[in-house]
Parts: C-alpha cells; sequence; structure tokens
C-alpha cells in the first residue's frame, strides 16, 4: 500500500512571540514493514537554524528555531510512504508462554538488549499492582504471549469508550482505568502499562491511520488525526503492533511516525517561546491511498 | 584544663578516631590533646565564641525546607576538627581516585557503546529502570574522556579501622564550598596547631578545578570559532567563560554556591540568564550576548533542559543539551551523570572495576543487594534483621528503613513490599560508623564523641582525578546516631590531613594572567545582577524619601494644630497623595458618594478629613497598605539584596535583615509616637546602608548602575518635591523642605536664619557641594552613564540629561529661583520627562532585552 499524508499544525499566539525553540517528531521513520519514498517539513515564517538527527530510539527529529517576531506558527509534514504487508494473526509463529518471556527480558542480562529499553515505568507509564492484575486477566498461566496481547487489545476495545472529552494529556492512567473513557493516547499508555506492570517490553507507537469514511462519503480533507498504538516484544516474531482503539492487530492501514517508551518520547512537536501569551492550536491530517 | 577522658562515652564496638582500644591516644590526634589539656577553659571558650561569630558574620547558611523559622539556618560547626594522618590519607585518596576513574568508565560506556549492557556486566534496569537515565545525552562526545568531571563520595569507617564507601555523589556534589568554609574559620581559631602539624591546604585542590575547567573551555571555545567563525577565538592568555548555574536563592545551598562563585571568580547565574542561540550557550550581559564555554552546574540534570528533558523545568536553558553534543560547551557533570547515584550499581562495582581497570576496589563498599537479582531478594530477606533498607533510585523517595525499629507486622509489610517491586530497592549493612570527638558547647564536660562520616572529594583533571586534601566530616545529629544529615540535623568538621613535609600542592596546568583577564571582570555582569543593582539603588533611595516624608506628616500632625500648619499642610498633603499615602480629593468625594449611598448628590466642596483620620491613614500607609506601604519598599529590597548576596557584605546584609525584621514585629495598632520611631530607625538603616554601598563597593559597572538608580530616584523625587513646593503661598516656612532634602545642617551652618526662598532654592537646585542637591545628582548621573556610554560603544545615555544640566547651570538664579517660577517649574517638569525617558533607555538595553550578535540576522 502507499499513502500520502499530510499533517498541519498550527499555533495562532495572542501576543507576539520574539524566540520559538520546536523539537518535532514528524519525519517518518524506515522500519521492515515502511519505506517512506519522499517527504518535506514545511515551516512559517522562516526558521533561523534548524537540525535534523536522529534521536535515541532512531526517530528523525526535527529541530528549528525562530528568532522573528511572529504570532502565527505553521508547520506542514507532508510524505509518501510505502507499507510492505504485515504477517496477520495466523501467519505469525507460536509465541513462547509470557512467564518464559519475562523471565528472560528481566533475568537474562545482555539478551534483548533493544527490548530492555521499554521493560520499565516510563514518564507517562507507571506501573501499579492494580495495572498487573488488569493484564492477568488476559495474562493467564501458560498461555502464550501475544495471543494473551490480543485478548488484552480486545478487551480494552471492548471495555473501554473512546472519548475525546474525558481526558488530556496529564489524565492519570489511574484515572481512565476507572472511568473506562479516554483517546488512543489513552489507551495505548493504559496497554503499555498493564504488559510493563507484569515485566513484559512495549513500545508506544505514534503515526497515522486511514480512517474509511461512513457510506461512501468523499472523503474530507484533514479529518484524520494522529493516532497512537501499541508494540508487544516477542522474542520470536519481533515488534508486533496491536491497536487497541480499534481492536485490530495493524496490517496495512497504519502509517508509522516515531516509536518510544510513551508519548513524551515522541511528541509530534513540542517546544518553547518567549512571549506569546494565550495559544492557539489547530491541527489537520489528511492521509491518502494511492493505489 | 583538664579533659575527663574516662567520662567520654565509649562504645566497643565501634572504631575510636581519638583513642585506640588501650585507651591511648592515638599518634596524630597527641599534639591536639595537648593544647585542650594545657590550654585555660577561657581560650576554648573564646574559640567556640571565635566560630559560633564568624559562621553568623559569613552568613553561612544552609537552606532546610522543612523548616519553620524560616528558610536559612545558621551552619552548625564544630570547633574541633577532624584529623587523619597523611599515610592514612594517601590510600583513601588512591581509593577515590580509583572510584572516580571507574565511575566516569561507566558513565561514558553507558551514554555510548553500552558494552556493559549488551555483555550482560549490568542489569538493564540500572540504567533503563532509572530515572536519571537521559536518552537524549547519550552519545555526547567527551572532552577527554571525561564526563565525571566532581565526584563525591560518603565513606565512614567499620570497626576494624577499614573505611568503606556508604554512596556516591556523581550529579553536582554539594559541600566543597562549605569544607572550603570550614577550614577558613576552624584554621583561624588553631592558627598554631594548624601551622605545626603543616594541614594539607585546599587551595591547590581548588586551582586544579579551575585550570582543569578553564583547559577544556578553550577547547569548546576552538570549537565554537571552528562552526561559526563570526565568534572570536580567544587569545592568548584569554580565559574562557565559565558559569556556576544555580537554581536560585532558595536551593538549599544557594549559600555554598555563592561562596565558590565568589572564590573561583566564576559568575553565578540562573538558567534566565543564559540562552542558546545558533547552538551556542550565551551569557546575557549588559554589553550582549557572550559565549559560555564551560558551565559547572548546581541544576539537576532533568532541570537542565526544558527542550530536552523535563519541559516543566523553568530554570534550565532551552536547547542546552544539544550544544553540549555539539561539543560547543562543557557542562560539569555532564549531563545524565545522576544515572550514577543509585544504591544498587554497589554490588556490580567489583566485577566493573576487573573489567575496566583489571584491578579490584580499593576501597570496598559496605555491603550492598539489589533485590532486583532474585538470590539477592532471598538473602536479604532471610538476613533482614541487621539490614537498613533503602531505595534503589533516587526517583523512588522514601527514606531508610533500619529494619531493626520494625516489629513483626510492619516487617511482614516490609517484606511483602519487597517481593512486589523487588526492583525499587537494596539492602545494605548497617553501618557501625566510628567516633570521632565532639566540643559539647552546652554540657559540663566539654568533649564528647559522635558518630563520625567523611565526603571527599575529586575533581577530574587532563591528567586524572584530583583530590581534595580534606572534605567535609559530619557528625550525626542527636537525633539518630545511625544517620548523618545536615537536612536533619547534623553537624560539621573541618577536616585536617596532616602532611608530610614534601607535600606541595602544585597545579598540573600553567595558567598566565595577561593584562587583558583584568579587564574582563565587567563584561560578566549578568542583565539580571546589573537590574537588581539599578533597582537596590533605586528602592534604597525611593524608601529614604518615603521615610522623610512619612515623618514630615506625622511631625505636622503632632507639632502643629490644625491653624498652625494651615499654609504648608496642602502641599505635604499632595505630596502624600503623589505617592499613594493619603487619598487624593477625587478619591476621598468617591468614597463619600459610596457612603451617601445617592449617585444624584453631587459633592462639589472639599472633604476635609479630621487629624484622627489622617493619623489611621498614615499608620496604615507604614505599615500596612497593600503593596504601597512603607512596609512592602523594606520588602522589596529585601528580595532584592536576596538575589544580590555574592555582591553584598555581610554588614549590609545584616543591617537589611534587621530593618525587615523591625518592620514585621510592629505591634497590632500602632500609635503615632511608635510609628515614628520606627520610621527613625528605618531611615537610620538606609542611610547606614546607602553608606556602606558607596564604600565598599568596587567601582565597577555594577556599581555604576546602582548609583545611577540611586541618583535617578533623588532626581525625581527633587523634581516632584519642588513643583509642589513652589506653589505653596509664599509666606511658607521653608524649614519642611530643607529637612526633606536632608540639606537642613547645612542650611544653618552657612546662613543662620529663618529659610528663605532664594537660599533655599539655591542649595537645593544649585550647590554642588551639597549631595542632595539637583546638580550634585545631575552632574554624577552625566559622568555614570558616559562611562557607561563609552564602554557600550552605542547610544549616549548621558546626551538628555547632559542637557539639563547646561540649561540648570544657565539659569539665572535672581532671575529664576524664586516662590512661583514658571521657568523653573517647566525646567523641573522638563527634566523629569527626560529622566524617565533615560531609565527607559537603561532598561531597554541592558536588563531585559537581549540583543542578538548582528551575524544572527
Amino acid at each position: 500500500m502507499r499513502y500520502s499524508v499530510e499533517h498541519q499544525t498550527e499555533y495562532l499566539y495572542e501576543g507576539t512571540v520574539t524566540l520559538s525553540q520546536q523539537i518535532a517528531h514528524l519525519t517518518p521513520r524506515n522500519s521492515n514493514t515502511q519505506f517512506c519514498e519522499k517527504n518535506s517539513l514545511l515551516i512559517s515564517p522562516a526558521v533561523d537554524e534548524r537540525l535534523q538527527h536522529i534521536d535515541y530510539f532512531g526517530n528523525f527529529t526535527d529541530f528549528f528555531a525562530i528568532y522573528n517576531p511572529h504570532k502565527r506558527l505553521t508547520v506542514t509534514s507532508s510524505f509518501l510512504v510505502f507499507l510492505k504487508e504485515r504477517p496477520n494473526f495466523s501467519q505469525l509463529q507460536m509465541s513462547p508462554a509470557w512467564e518464559n518471556v519475562k523471565y528472560s527480558l528481566n533475568f537474562e542480562h545482555g539478551r534483548h538488549q533493544d527490548a530492555v529499553n521499554y521493560l520499565f515505568a516510563s514518564p507517562k507509564v507507571t506501573c501499579s499492582e492494580q495495572l498487573a492484575n488488569f493484564a492477568r486477566i488476559s495474562f493467564w498461566q501458560g498461555r502464550s504471549l501475544l495471543e494473551a496481547a490480543f485478548d488484552l487489545t480486545q478487551r480494552i476495545f471492548k471495555e473501554f469508550e473512546f472519548d475525546a472529552e474525558a481526558t488530556d494529556i496529564s489524565t492519570p492512567l489511574a484515572e481512565v482505568l476507572k472511568n473506562k473513557r479516554g483517546v488512543c493516547q489513552d489507551f495505548a499508555h493504559l496497554m503499555i502499562a498493564s504488559l510493563r506492570s507484569i515485566g513484559l517490553a512495549c513500545r508506544y507507537v505514534s503515526g497515522y491511520i486511514l480512517t474509511i469514511p461512513a457510506n461512501g462519503a468523499p472523503r474530507l480533507v484533514g479529518a484524520d488525526a494522529s493516532h497512537a498504538w501499541v508494540s508487544v516484544y516477542c522474542p520470536i516474531n519481533g515488534w508486533v503492533d496491536f491497536d487497541p482503539t480499534n481492536n485490530c492487530l495493524v496490517q496495512q492501514d497504519h502509517i508509522t511516525v516515531a516509536w518510544g517508551r510513551d508519548f513524551s518520547d515522541v511528541s509530534p512537536m513540542h517546544g518553547m517561546v518567549l512571549g506569546g501569551g494565550k495559544q492557539k492550536l489547530k491541527v489537520s491530517v489528511t492521509v491518502t491511498p494511492l493505489n | 584544663m583538664q579533659l575527663i577522658f574516662n567520662q567520654l562515652p565509649f562504645f566497643d564496638d565501634h572504631y575510636n578516631e581519638m583513642v585506640d582500644v588501650a585507651g591511648n591516644t592515638r599518634p596524630h590526634w597527641s599534639a591536639m590533646m595537648d593544647v585542650l589539656s594545657h590550654d585555660e577553659p577561657m581560650k576554648m571558650r573564646q574559640r567556640v565564641e571565635t566560630v559560633r561569630r564568624q559562621v553568623r558574620d559569613n552568613g553561612v547558611t544552609y537552606n532546610v525546607y522543612a523548616d519553620t523559622h524560616g528558610l536559612q539556618r545558621p551552619w552548625d560547626l564544630d570547633v574541633l576538627p577532624f584529623i587523619l594522618p597523611h599515610e592514612e590519607w594517601a590510600t583513601i585518596a588512591a581509593a577515590v581516585a580509583q572510584r572516580a576513574t571507574l565511575l566516569n568508565k561507566i558513565l561514558i560506556d553507558i551514554y555510548g557503546s553500552q558494552s556493559i549492557l549488551n555483555s550482560g556486566l549490568l542489569p538493564a534496569a540500572l540504567v533503563h529502570g532509572h530515572a536519571g537515565f537521559l536518552r537524549p545525552s547519550h552519545g555526547v562526545q567527551h572532552q577527554d574522556g571525561i564526563a565525571l568531571h566532581n565526584y563525591a563520595v560518603d565513606i565512614a569507617r567499620a570497626p576494624n579501622g577499614q573505611w568503606w564507601v556508604v554512596s556516591d555523589r556523581t550529579q553536582a556534589p554539594t559541600g566543597a564550598g562549605y569544607a572550603l568554609e570550614n577550614r577558613t574559620i576552624i584554621s583561624s581559631v588553631f592558627p598554631d596547631l594548624f601551622r605545626d602539624l603543616n594541614i594539607q591546604r585546599l587551595s591547590g585542590f581548588f586551582a586544579s578545578m579551575r585550570d582543569s575547567l578553564s583547559y577544556w573551555g578553550r577547547v569548546c571555545a576552538k570549537k565554537q570559532h571552528q562552526s561559526i567563525p563570526e565568534i572570536a577565538s580567544l587569545s592568548e592568555g584569554e580565559q574562557p567563560l565559565i558559569v556556576i548555574l544555580t537554581p536560585g536563592p532558595y536551593n538549599e545551598t544557594y549559600h555554598e554556591q555563592s561562596y565558590l562563585a565568589g572564590y573561583l571568580g566564576f559568575p553565578l547565574v540562573q538558567g534566565s540568564d543564559l540562552t542558546v542561540r545558533n547552538n551556542v550557550v550565551w551569557l546575557k550581559t549588559i554589553s550582549g550576548l557572550k559565549p559560555v564555554h564551560v558551565i559547572l552546574r548546581r541544576l539537576d540534570d532533568d532541570f537542565c533542559d526544558p527542550l530536552a528533558f523535563n519541559p516543566d523545568s523553568l530554570l534550565g536553558v532551552a536547547g542546552l543539551n544539544a550544544v553540549a553534543k555539539a561539543g560547543h560547551v562543557l557542562i560539569a557533570n555532564a549531563l545524565g551523570a545522576n544515572l550514577l547515584q543509585s544504591g544498587a550499581l554497589l554490588g556490580f562495582l567489583p566485577n566493573l572495576s576487573q573489567h575496566f581497570l583489571g584491578e579490584s576496589l580499593r576501597m570496598p563498599s559496605v555491603a550492598t543487594w539489589w533485590c532486583g537479582e532474585p538470590n539477592a531478594l532471598e538473602t536479604v530477606i532471610k538476613n533482614l534483621q541487621n539490614l537498613v533498607i533503602k531505595p534503589a533510585f533516587p526517583q523512588i523517595q522514601e527514606f531508610p528503613i533500619f529494619v531493626e525499629d520494625l516489629n513483626n507486622e510492619e516487617k511482614n509489610a516490609l517484606i511483602a513490599k519487597l517481593r512486589a517491586h523487588p526492583n525499587n530497592y537494596i539492602a545494605q549493612e548497617q553501618v557501625k560508623l566510628s567516633q570521632a570527638p565532639v566540643w559539647n558547647k552546652d554540657k559540663q564536660t566539654f568533649l564528647g564523641t559522635a558518630a563520625i562520616g567523611l565526603r571527599v572529594y575529586a575533581c577530574a583533571t587532563p591528567n586524572g582525578y584530583a583530590i581534595m586534601p580534606g572534605g567535609l566530616a559530619r557528625v550525626a545529629g542527636a537525633k539518630d546516631e545511625r544517620v548523618i544529615n545536615m537536612q536533619r540535623g547534623g553537624m560539621s568538621k573541618d577536616t585536617w590531613i596532616t602532611a608530610s613535609h614534601m607535600t606541595h600542592s602544585v597545579s598540573l596546568l600553567r595558567r598566565t594572567t595577561s593584562s587583558k583577564d583584568l579587564v574582563r571582570g565587567n563584561t560578566y555582569l549578568s542583565s539580571r545582577m546589573v537590574e537588581n543593582l539599578y533597582w537596590f539603588g533605586r528602592y534604597l533611595m525611593r524608601n529614604t524619601h518615603q521615610a522623610r516624608l512619612l515623618r514630615t506628616a506625622i511631625r505636622f500632625l503632632l507639632e502643629f494644630t490644625n491653624e498652625q500648619r494651615a499654609i504648608e499642610w496642602p502641599t505635604v498633603n499632595s505630596l502624600c497623595v503623589i505617592y499613594g499615602f493619603l487619598p487624593s480629593q477625587t478619591q476621598l468625594k468617591e468614597i463619600k458618594k459610596i457612603k451617601a449611598d445617592d449617585k444624584e448628590t453631587s459633592v462639589e466642596s472639599n472633604v476635609d478629613l479630621s487629624d484622627e483620620e489622617i493619623e489611621a491613614l498614615l499608620i496604615n500607609a507604614v505599615f500596612f497598605n497593600k503593596n504601597q506601604s512603607f512596609a512592602s519598599g523594606i520588602e522589596q529590597i529585601f528580595q532584592l539584596a536576596f538575589n544580590l548576596r555574592e555582591r553584598l557584605s555581610t554588614d549590609n546584609w545584616r543591617i537589611i535583615n534587621q530593618m525587615s525584621q523591625r518592620l514585621k514585629q510592629v505591634s497590632t495598632h500602632p500609635n503615632l509616637s511608635e510609628t515614628l520611631t520606627q520610621l527613625d530607625e528605618a531611615n537610620g538603616s538606609l542611610v547606614t546602608l546607602t553608606g556602606f554601598t558607596l564604600d565598599g563597593m568596587t567601582r565597577d559597572q555594577g556599581w555604576r548602575f546602582m548609583s545611577i538608580g540611586r541618583r535617578i530616584e533623588r532626581l525625581q523625587f527633587l523634581c516632584t518635591l519642588l513643583q509642589q513646593a513652589l506653589l505653596m503661598p509664599v509666606e511658607s516656612n521653608l524649614e519642611w523642605l530643607l529637612s526633606l532634602t536632608d540639606s537642613i545642617v547645612t542650611y544653618r551652618a552657612r546662613y543662620s536664619a529663618q529659610p528663605e526662598w532664594l537660599p533655599v532654592l539655591d542649595l537645593i537646585l544649585m550647590d554642588e557641594n551639597n549631595p542632595n542637591s539637583m546638580i550634585f545628582q545631575l552632574k554624577g548621573l552625566v559622568k555614570y552613564l558616559a562611562e557607561i556610554s563609552n564602554y557600550d560603544h552605542g547610544e549616549r545615555y548621558e546626551s538628555g540629561l547632559a542637557e539639563r544640566l547646561a540649561s540648570l547651570m544657565a539659569l539665572n538664579p535672581d532671575a529664576a529661583l524664586y516662590h512661583g517660577s514658571s521657568q523653573l517649574l517647566t525646567w523641573l517638569s522638563e527634566t523629569y520627562q527626560v529622566s524617565i525617558k533615560t531609565s527607559d533607555a537603561l532598561s531597554l538595553r541592558f536588563f531585559s532585552v537581549t540583543r542578538v550578535p548582528h551575524f544572527f540576522k
């Protein structure tokens, strides 16, 4: 599958910003299931400094700074990406019992060097006994890791309600678990925290998903949104992506931009501004399938 | 003095630092014991008093967060030093240097190739589970392979005499400055002994630190120049810019930071004093942005850069991490060094030492088990009784648990906690701390003992680690003999290392001072410092004027009847209105209207206040009016002074402190005479303070800004005052005018007659010898502003006021200096406007806005 993606972020400031320093995770990374053919990042007003580097997790990170006074900042990321086919559930190899994976990750020092980066609590992911118990409903003794992980994915989809008003970026996971409401980011964090609470490794994936308009209505420009899901580490199959918001094993509808321990490692854009007062944020995303 | 040894509490199972098992004084203590046993009791009391006084006078403090008695607590320093012989010290120093070398290699490895993780020498949890592992700092190339520039280690002596490491301090080790101050104080109370024992000096250590940072700073300067050719490279002998980054005056060790800044000669800066542009860190100074080469930080890792790490940090510098990555600034210690501050690491060090150095550890760590290893956890649970349970990582903020203090129920709860979160805890053998002699100030038996621990300091040099020959010895507080912690009521000691006669402290790197160094000091005045100095000068004056005005108003009320003061009072009243001390007629009419509750009634006639009402209003104006009282102005001086601590002497500081305290202790319903006393005292303090700051401060740019602040404030006061006074009835008594301008003594000496308009105006306006005169202010302002302009090569800040000075001098006294003179009134109002413009121009250029070097545009 090929997609064209446009992601526009616009900040409108009440006052004048005299200095802006921003870090963006908007340029998609390549992986064994994804290849980015072409990409651009347009920034207005003109930047005085710009630097791209690859962060600790292997993501593209774009730093830029603007010294000229401005009241509006627009960042437009556009790219063409080719997605390879991913194995479906029946094509995945039988995964080991989850306790064996847990033991190996935690006590066989020196193995799984990549996975152990994603094994512990992180700024937005707090582990707890409560979350471990939530996970254990799916992770019963001897169950295969991926089967249990998919079960957890389905449980979150069924038990939780998508509600854009219920949470914001600072809502603690305990509250999400209690109210059973939230958005993709909350569900991803919840699943990650549950898995890490029982000693498994998983990462937060940030990207986009193709949305299908209802009943053949035309595709609306900008109606899509950033998306987030979870990648679970299996020593046999490698990283396997699950989307608890859409109740699925990730196939060819998910476009990856970056991954990290949680949202704080890969937020699409964050930074510091001097002045500016109140700000208004407008984000629009358009994902177009090309063939 | 007779020392009664057999009254000392002895612990058989603890090592005694001073006395051996047979009860004999250890050789390195004998000289001290001689002094103590031969000196008169009086002598020792004097020493104790000297220590107490010097701690107070030097303002040595330690901020205790939980202290309800205010921000600061005096540093508690024992008069007796802790003495160690040089042979023993040599083995300690070698062990500390080895440990620093090892920890540095571990740090470099984890933030680089991670070979010790890949080979399984170190469990992943110790790195990836440590909140202090800063991923954005991974991959930084460190000069000479050094990331751990400053290191401190807490060591303690076991009953068998062997030293053990209790914990490592790798992020921003504190206390080296306190050790230095302890030395200054204690060496002065035992000068002969200090000389006779040939105690090793500390200065060489700090010189090594400065020279090494300087050496690396030059490399950063070179790299900056290579990347951005517009940034000039350092000339021969020119020193790189090294700053100390502080979290601010409310940090627990702020005093130490400002002391070290002064001692090392590095500017003490806050995050807001720095900015990152074009991958370089710049210091905002009064002469624009200056490239910074080295940052010695006292700010925690994750607070240093809100862009790379904790976005909520207001204390850091956005973009700092990226600059460090580019090699354009050296941050000491490297960002991410907090990672090594974990007791979980201790158990792995012996293997890592073999791996990296091919040596065993010269000094063992206290037996420590990390519960994250299943075998260790079981061992811990089996042997729980004698252990101390501590958090494994700094992000887990819990106090150590002494298992021996727990009952069965609590013990079971602890075991459950360990099993649920084994990674989060370590268990340590309880250390039986050695006992050192301390001087009990309050008890009958003067010589006591207390559990002691020693913090030893190392700093990196291009040729290996240098160890401070001494350290910060700390003895346990009375509350818990097992815990040594200044936050929890401990006491500190100077540490003396006797020297063999061969020892010289020689700096490893040559440092040459050229004439260029001599003038550079000024250029590093940060904008924040200069702005604070300017406003400090203004507020000193403003409060002086306000005290005088309020005093004048109160005297009028006390000394004259309504009729007697009828001619002058309206003018005094209107001045009080201008300064917000009394309500204006408009405000009074508003109040009356509201009281009458009838919006239709227009209040035409003036509202007259009774004496009682005025009195009450004036008392409020002195103490209670929110944000506008005289007391709140004094509080502003206090705040400004607090931010200027490293510039102010102890004497200054004490006066400010007393002044602020006195005003806070006012009774609930002060009467006029109490108010007058308070104003007199405050005025006295302000005058003393002004004198001190004038005399005692170096005449640098900072002093000039403070003087400009003072003079602008006085100039504006004179303008306001005279504009009102000139409109008084011609027959007014002018004595109050002279006392408000502090010119009454001069006037009486010269004229010995009732004040008249011409000589009074001449004295206040034109007399160059009167330091309170208009012309005196203008001349000083023109001079200082010209000096600043010369130095800035920009705008001529003095031009406006120079023109006012010329026109004042051109006034013909006979034609202009009279009551109601319209020429004079115009001159006053124009001068006031010019002074405001000048102040604005200064603040625009030097205080708030930072000029971006031209090549950025």
